[in-house]
């Protein structure tokens, strides 16, 4: 059975209680301990940081030539905090409730109350890291509000919070490697986790310039690998942002949770043609003053502007009267999908809406549409090539964040005992849906001030244990690594790696997308594994195993997508309600709400790998609220 | 509309590199200029031939993976974008396009269009950074910063790392680099206990990875994408020699 390792207590004091009955390490003893932290975006490089500072032996690993390019880097809006600076009634209890509620009561009580917990402490540590966070005149720190909330309690630098937060970590990583307590080892991708009597011992990389197959020991393996946004082909990830080190954990034996819940955001820059390699994403600041809107008329190709008021449709000021443009990103997104699929789309391949400025430029004048969002709209027009300040700009969700993940207890530890899981790669803190602002936040808790606390109640068991790459559990592992990138570069067939990814895309998308239902899902669990069939029949992957090989890295990548692709489908079947990020078009309102089934669902789907033919097996961790109320989410 | 490549093809760091030429037909203007290589890669890779290797990731303007010197410009001739928010649009039909990879002694060529530019985290492990450790930091707002010094910090700290800078500059100078940081951390207050020692390392580290030095061309800062100014220099210079009259 799953055990959470959720503490006793009142929910306040669960984690005050479980930091004192942790075991510790003591400190002239923590630098007998060697850990691998894989993925050094803002979860890993703060988890780096931290463990280096209190004594541990740190080795970091990226397939990025630097820790400052990872993905984190491009968050724009903020990061959340419970400071109360506003004087507006925040509080921990009041940002524990707003991320409950906008996760559609689908993730723990005791986790997120402690998130909302260290919140303060991140501000407290990006400030004195010299994070230049957007301030008042008076010198102290400015907030802005953001979707969810009632109170800002967001921080920001410009549009570039993520960027900020990541140099921040970046900053103390590098003084960490300065001081020889991180070995940062770059372009090195993990392609297996490596067990020792069914712990977690090290992993087997690949030298992404020369090719080197390494084994790495360690006493503790940490994941913080980002999301699988990208089995989608087209989102807004980077490009080579992919679950590879996930699935490899979890095909040894880390369940994987809620897979199928995937947050598609509202605002993005539509697919322009078939050669479209990623999606950009425009703030959700723009719905402040933006309107949404559609022609009424289906099919209507006019230019906007000969679309007189009465021919246009504010679907989202229409149907939420209340909340408007600012309902939340998984009902804006499937409004828009919706608009879309009944044939009210705009532009050339009716799959955008407009999201109209007209009346915020007549109301504040240019200029403060410019100094608001000026560098949006830029940015809009270099992709786009057209001036959004004359024309509405065509808007359209795309695959954005994913709060299903890996697995892990209250400790942040997997099922694979000695193996953790930080960040975007664990499921653990947003439910069904994430609220903005909140990624930065949950990355940052878990490698700054959770991950720290918690490891040493594993790792003091381990006391006289030394880590060494000298057992045949690396050596196996090293062999099978081998062998699995000779078979990609043996086939030679006729289809590239991205056009078989492609594929997979639109099979996610359109049956595992915004909206799914039972046929759609089935189509999708019978086609996605007769796809990987193809890509291990057909797949051409050009040049050696010995060399840098962009096409070798893709294929590794996306064969390991169509595998985790499969489990999304089944998932999202076996979830029979609608919750925040899942919508399964068969359970809805009358008014075409998601619909909960709190009875039957209220729990996290945890699978476990049975083998490559085996269909993976559903355990079950119930969720209990003892704290809050389960409500239906109305924005109406 | 159709453009003609000139790219620099190199196997790896030790071999010798040369420009190969490949015709692109059917490009639209709405490519990116990194879809319009993606495209000539399938192209390559369906044909058996090696495709071109090339940095990038976020293709938003960000990471600073991406980085090519296009028609001798560092990420093109449009201002204050990078490579990846470069779009074909911005071509005429036939051009001819030559594209290289960075070209300084302290960024080898790894592969094609690829360097190695793990110089800058050295130069950053020798001083980017304020010394604080996790924990234990006063509350944030005990630490007020005059709003116009946060912004000014803000816009050099905006730097993305991407060394188009260096790129450019005759002298294969990391000053705009290397003063972006010293910079950020000199307008505010958190930088102040480690101020002399942070120019001093930094500037010593930079000269150790074989970076030229300024002789103020402002190429630098035409190039940056993040449009970042030569101000910055400018107290970049003072910081050191502050430092050094003290240090």
């Amino acid at each position: 059975m799953l055990n959470n390792k959720i503490p006793l207590g009142p929910l306040a004091e669960k984690w005050t209680n479980h930091k004192f009955s942790s075991k510790l390490v003591n400190p002239s003893n923590k630098r007998k301990y060697d850990i691998i932290i894989v993925g050094t975006g803002l979860a890993g490089a703060s988890a780096a940081a931290s463990l280096a500072e209190l004594g541990y032996n740190v080795q970091a690993f990226s397939y990025h030539e630097s820790p400052r390019r990872a993905h984190s880097i491009a968050a724009q809006g903020g990061i959340n905090a419970a400071k109360n600076y506003p004087n507006d009634s925040d509080s921990i209890y009041r940002l524990f409730y707003d991320t409950i509620k906008g996760g559609d009561y689908r993730s723990r009580e005791a986790n997120v109350y402690r998130l909302a917990e260290v919140s303060n402490n991140i501000i407290d540590q990006c400030v004195a890291q010299g994070i230049p966070f957007a301030r008042e005149y008076g010198g102290l720190l400015d907030n802005r509000s953001f979707g969810g909330a009632q109170v800002s309690r967001t921080f920001y630098a410009r549009g570039q919070t993520g960027q900020q937060l990541l140099l921040g970590a970046y900053s103390a990583l590098v003084r960490q490697m300065n001081t020889g307590q991180v070995k940062f080892h770059s372009r090195h991708e993990m392609l297996d986790l490596v067990l020792i009597d069914g712990e977690a011992k090290g992993i087997v990389t690949r030298n992404l310039i020369t090719g080197e197959i390494q084994s790495h020991a360690a006493n503790a393996v940490v994941l913080a690998t980002g999301g699988y946004g990208n089995a989608f082909f087209l989102s807004t990830n980077a490009m080579a942002s992919n679950a590879t080190a996930a699935w490899r954990a979890h095909k040894k034996g880390a369940f994987f949770a809620n897979p199928c819940i995937t947050q598609i955001h509202p605002t993005c820059i539509p697919v322009a043609s078939s050669h479209q390699s990623k999606l950009t994403l425009m703030s959700e600041s723009l719905r402040n003053d933006g309107r949404v809107w559609v022609p009424k008329k289906k099919g209507d190709k006019r230019h906007p502007s000969e679309i007189s008021e009465d021919e246009r449709d504010y679907y989202l000021e229409r149907l939420y009267p209340s909340f408007g443009n600012l309902v939340p990103r998984d009902v804006a997104s499937r409004r828009a999908k919706e608009m879309c699929d009944m044939g009210h789309g705009v532009g050339e391949t009716g799959l955008a809406v407009f999201l109209d400025f007209e009346d915020a430029i007549e109301r504040m004048g240019k200029d403060v549409v410019v100094q608001k969002y000026g560098n949006l709209f830029d940015m809009y027009k270099q992709i786009t090539g057209e001036d959004p300040y004359e024309i509405p700009m065509r808007i359209y969700p795309a695959v954005h964040y994913t709060m299903g993940g890996l697995w892990v207890d209250y400790n942040l530890m997997s099922t694979i005992p000695g193996l953790y899981i930080l960040g975007e790669a664990n499921f653990s803190d947003h439910g069904a849906n994430r609220l903005g602002a909140s990624a930065l936040m949950q990355g940052l808790a878990d490698g700054y001030f959770i991950l720290p606390y918690t490891i040493g109640d594993y790792l003091s068991g381990k006391l006289g244990e030394k880590a060494s790459v000298d057992n045949d559990a690396f050596s196996k592992t090293e062999t099978d690594v081998k062998n699995r990138i000779e078979n990609l570069l043996s086939i030679n067939g006729n289809r590239t790696v991205d056009d078989i990814h492609k594929e997979l895309g639109l099979i996610l998308w359109e049956n595992v997308g915004m909206a799914r239902n039972k046929s759609g899902l089935e189509k999708a669990i019978e086609s996605i594994p007769k796809l990987k069939d193809e890509f291990w029949k057909n797949v051409k992957v050009t040049g050696t195993a010995d060399e840098l090989n962009p096409e070798l890295e893709k294929a590794g990548r996306v064969a390991d997508f169509l595998e985790l692709g499969e489990l999304m489908a089944r998932d999202a079947l076996n979830r029979e309600e609608s919750c925040g990020g899942h919508f399964r078009e068969e359970h809805q309102t009358e008014e075409n709400e998601a619909k909960r089934n709190d009875e039957e669902f209220s729990y996290v789907a945890a699978w476990e790998h049975k083998g490559d033919d085996l269909t993976a097996k559903l355990h079950k961790e119930e969720l209990v609220f003892e704290n809050v109320e389960l409500t239906t989410r109305s924005y109406k | 509309m159709k453009v003609i490549l000139k790219v620099w093809r190199q196997n790896n760091a030790e071999s010798q590199g040369a420009f190969e030429t490949y015709p692109v037909e059917n490009v639209s203007g709405d490519m990116s200029f990194f879809e319009m290589m993606d495209m000539l890669n399938d192209q390559l890779v369906l044909a058996g031939k090696t495709p071109i290797a090339f940095d990038h990731d976020c293709r938003e303007g960000i990471c600073g993976t991406c980085g090519l010197f296009i028609n001798g410009r560092a990420h093109g001739k449009i201002r204050g974008i990078t490579t990846c928010q470069l779009h074909m649009r911005s071509f005429e039909d036939g051009e001819t396009i030559v594209v290289e990879p960075w070209r300084a002694k302290a960024f080898p060529v790894i592969k094609d269009l690829i360097v190695e530019r793990t110089s800058f985290d050295r130069i950053m492990e020798a001083g980017g950074y304020v010394s604080v450790k996790t924990g234990g930091t006063p509350d944030a707002n005990a630490i007020p910063i005059a709003k116009r010094n946060a912004e000014e910090a803000m816009d050099a700290a905006s730097c993305i790392g991407c060394a188009a800078c260096v790129a450019t500059c005759k002298n294969s100078s990391a000053m705009l680099f290397v003063a972006a940081k010293v910079s950020q951390l000199a307008l505010l207050p958190q930088g102040q206990p480690e101020r002399v020692e942070r120019a001093l390392n930094m500037i010593a580290a930079m000269d150790e990875e074989g970076f030229g030095n300024c002789t103020n061309t402002g190429a630098c800062e035409i190039e940056c994408p993040k449009e970042i100014s030569i101000s910055h220099i400018g107290r970049l210079n003072r910081e050191f020699l502050k430092a050094s009259l003290k240090g």
